[in-house]
C-alpha cells in the first residue's frame, strides 16, 4: 500500500516526577494512512491527541517510527503538515485577514501569491466579508474557520484536526463537518481527524479507528465505504446506523472495561 | 464607552474640579496663606509665564530627557528580562520573592553607590529612574506571558517559529495589555526616580529647581513646576490607558 503516513510500533511514555515512574500513555500503534483518505479516530479510550501530536511532530515517540511521505518524523514539524486544534488558536490582536496571512509568514512566496492565497482562503471559508474584523467579533464556529483558513493557505498535504468542532454546538458541528468534507475533496489532502462524537466520526470518515483505554492502542478500524462526494445527509443512509452501532459496541465494551465491569448484556 | 462608564468618568472629573475649586476658595479667603500655597488660577498663570519665558526650558528638557531614557531602558530591559525569566523556571522561582519585596527597598539609599559607579553626571539619576521602573515592567510582562494559551505556542511551533520569533510574534503581542500596564507604572516610577534624584544631588533639572524654589519660598516657581510634572505624568498615563483600552476592546474585553 502507498502509505502517506506510516506508524510502526509507536509508543509514548510520560515521566511522572511525583511517582518517580513513567506513564505508558500510548501504543504500540501500527497504522498506515493512504494518500488522500479521510481517517478519523473516534470517541474512545485515550491517547488520541498524543497520537496526533506524534504525527504532527509536536512530540517525539518513546519507541517506534512515524513517517510522512517516506521521511521519518522525530519531534520536528515536517513541511506540508497543517494542524487545527480544538481550542481557539486565533491571534486576538490580529484581524481575520492578518490571522490567515500569518500562516504564510515563514513560507517563501512572492507577495502577490501570498495575497492570492489569503484571498482564496478567506473565500473558501466564507470569511471574505469579515477580513477586517477581529476574532473577538466572531462566533466560535467562525473563529475555527479562521484557524482552518490559516492552515489551508499553506496548502498542506496532510491536515491534522484535533477535535476541531469540540467547542461548537451540534448544528454548527454538522455544518462544519460539511465544510471539512468539501475542503478535503477540493485540496486532495490526507485528513486525520479526532472527534468525541460517534455520529461525526461515522459521517466524515473513510475509515474510523477506535482506541483502547490506557495505554491507547488501535482496537478496531472500520471502513465506511462512503462515496467521496458526500455531506452530512449521509446520516440518512441505512448503513449509517449499522456502522455507528458497531462503533458503539466497541466503545461500550472498552468503557465498561475501564471502570472494571464486563461488556456482556445482563 | 458605555453610558455607565461615561457617567463615572464625569463624576471623577466633577470631583477633581470640586477639589480644585475648594482649594481656590480656601486660598482666596486666606484660610491657606500665600506663603504656603498660591490659588490654583495663579499657579496656572505662573506656569504659562514660565513656559513662555523659556526660563526653565533647560531644566525641563533635562528632566524629561533623563526620564525618557530611564523609561526606555526599563521597558527594553524589563521586557527582555521577562521573556528570558519566563523560559527559565528555576531562575524565575529564585527571583519571584525578590520582585515581590523589591518596592520595599529604598532605592534612593543606593544613590551614593551609583555616584561612585557612574560619577556625578546624569547617569546616577537615570540609574535610579531605571531601577524604580524596571521591576514593574518585568512583573507585569511576566503576568501577561503566564496567560498566553498553550495552543498559541503549539500553533507557533506548527508555523515553524523559533523561540525568539515565538516570543516577539506571539507571546509579547498576546501579553501587550499587561506590558502596557507595566509601562504605566514605569512612567510614574521613572519620573519619581529622576525628580527625587535631582532633589538630592543635582545642579539642574525640574527636581533641583523645585527644591531651590522651595528653600527660597518661591511659590511662583515651585507650584507651576509641580503642576507641569503632574500634567506630563497624567498625559502619558492617559495616552497609555487609551492604547490599552483599544487593545482590550479588540479582544472583546
Amino acid at each position: 500500500m502507498d502509505a502517506h503516513v506510516s506508524l510502526r510500533g509507536v509508543t509514548k511514555d510520560f515521566p511522572r516526577a511525583e511517582a518517580g515512574d513513567v506513564l505508558h500513555a500510548l501504543g504500540p500503534v501500527d497504522l498506515d494512512l493512504k494518500k488522500g483518505e479521510f481517517f478519523v479516530v473516534g470517541p474512545s479510550g485515550c491517547g488520541k491527541s498524543t497520537l496526533l501530536e506524534l504525527i504532527a511532530g509536536l512530540s517525539q515517540a518513546t519507541a517506534g517510527a512515524v513517517e510522512f511521505e517516506g521521511r521519518r518524523i522525530e519531534g520536528q514539524i515536517p513541511p506540508g503538515v497543517g494542524v487545527v486544534f480544538q481550542e481557539d488558536a486565533c491571534f486576538p490582536w490580529l484581524s481575520v485577514e492578518a490571522n490567515v496571512a500569518f500562516g504564510l509568514r515563514k513560507v517563501d512566496l512572492p507577495a502577490d501569491e501570498k495575497r492570492r492565497r489569503v484571498r482564496d482562503g478567506l473565500g473558501l471559508m466564507g470569511l471574505a466579508d469579515f477580513a477586517a474584523s477581529y476574532p473577538a467579533q466572531l462566533s466560535g464556529g467562525m473563529r475555527q474557520r479562521v484557524c482552518i483558513a490559516r492552515t489551508l493557505v499553506t496548502e498542506p498535504r496532510l491536515i491534522l484536526l484535533d477535535e476541531p468542532f469540540g467547542a461548537l454546538d451540534q448544528q454548527t458541528r454538522l455544518l462544519m463537518g460539511d465544510e471539512v468534507l468539501r475542503l478535503w475533496r477540493q485540496t486532495g489532502a490526507t485528513v486525520f481527524l479526532i472527534t468525541h462524537a460517534l455520529d461525526e466520526a461515522t459521517m466524515l470518515a473513510d475509515r474510523v479507528a477506535m482506541m483502547s483505554a490506557r495505554p491507547g492502542r488501535l482496537i478496531d478500524v472500520v471502513e465506511t465505504r462512503w462515496p467521496r462526494e458526500r455531506d452530512s445527509r449521509i446520516v440518512e443512509r441505512p448503513e449509517f446506523g449499522g456502522i455507528t452501532a458497531r462503533l458503539w459496541a466497541t466503545l461500550r465494551e472498552e468503557s465498561l472495561k475501564s471502570i472494571g465491569r464486563t461488556g456482556r448484556a445482563p | 464607552m458605555t453610558g455607565v462608564a461615561t457617567r463615572v468618568a464625569l463624576y471623577r472629573w466633577l470631583l477633581i474640579l470640586a477639589a480644585v475649586l475648594l482649594l481656590e476658595v480656601l486660598c482666596l479667603a486666606g484660610a491657606i496663606d500665600k506663603i504656603t500655597m498660591q490659588p490654583p488660577h495663579r499657579i496656572l498663570i505662573d506656569l504659562g509665564a514660565i513656559l513662555l519665558s523659556g526660563r526653565y526650558n533647560a531644566a525641563i528638557l533635562k528632566t524629561l530627557t533623563n526620564a525618557s531614557i530611564a523609561l526606555g531602558l526599563a521597558l527594553v530591559v524589563g521586557v527582555v528580562a521577562a521573556v528570558v525569566l519566563h523560559g527559565h523556571h528555576t531562575l524565575r522561582r529564585t527571583l519571584d520573592p525578590l520582585f515581590a519585596t523589591y518596592y520595599a527597598v529604598p532605592v534612593f539609599a543606593f544613590y551614593p553607590l551609583l555616584i561612585v559607579l557612574f560619577g556625578l553626571g546624569d547617569a546616577p539619576q537615570i540609574g535610579i529612574g531605571f531601577m524604580l521602573g524596571v521591576v514593574a515592567v518585568i512583573v507585569n510582562t511576566l503576568n501577561g506571558l503566564d496567560r498566553v494559551p498553550r495552543v498559541l505556542r503549539k500553533t507557533a511551533r506548527i508555523q515553524g517559529l523559533g523561540a525568539a520569533e515565538t516570543a516577539f510574534q506571539i507571546e509579547l503581542p498576546y501579553a501587550a495589555p499587561y506590558v502596557l500596564t507595566g509601562a504605566k507604572f514605569a512612567v510614574a516610577y521613572s519620573l519619581i526616580g529622576i525628580i527625587g534624584a535631582e532633589f538630592i544631588m543635582s545642579r539642574g533639572g525640574m527636581g533641583y529647581e523645585i527644591s531651590f524654589a522651595y528653600t527660597n519660598f518661591d511659590n511662583a516657581t515651585m507650584y507651576p513646576l509641580i503642576l507641569l510634572i503632574l500634567a506630563v505624568s497624567i498625559a502619558i498615563n492617559a495616552a497609555l490607558s487609551r492604547w490599552e483600552r483599544r487593545l482590550l476592546a479588540r479582544r472583546g474585553q
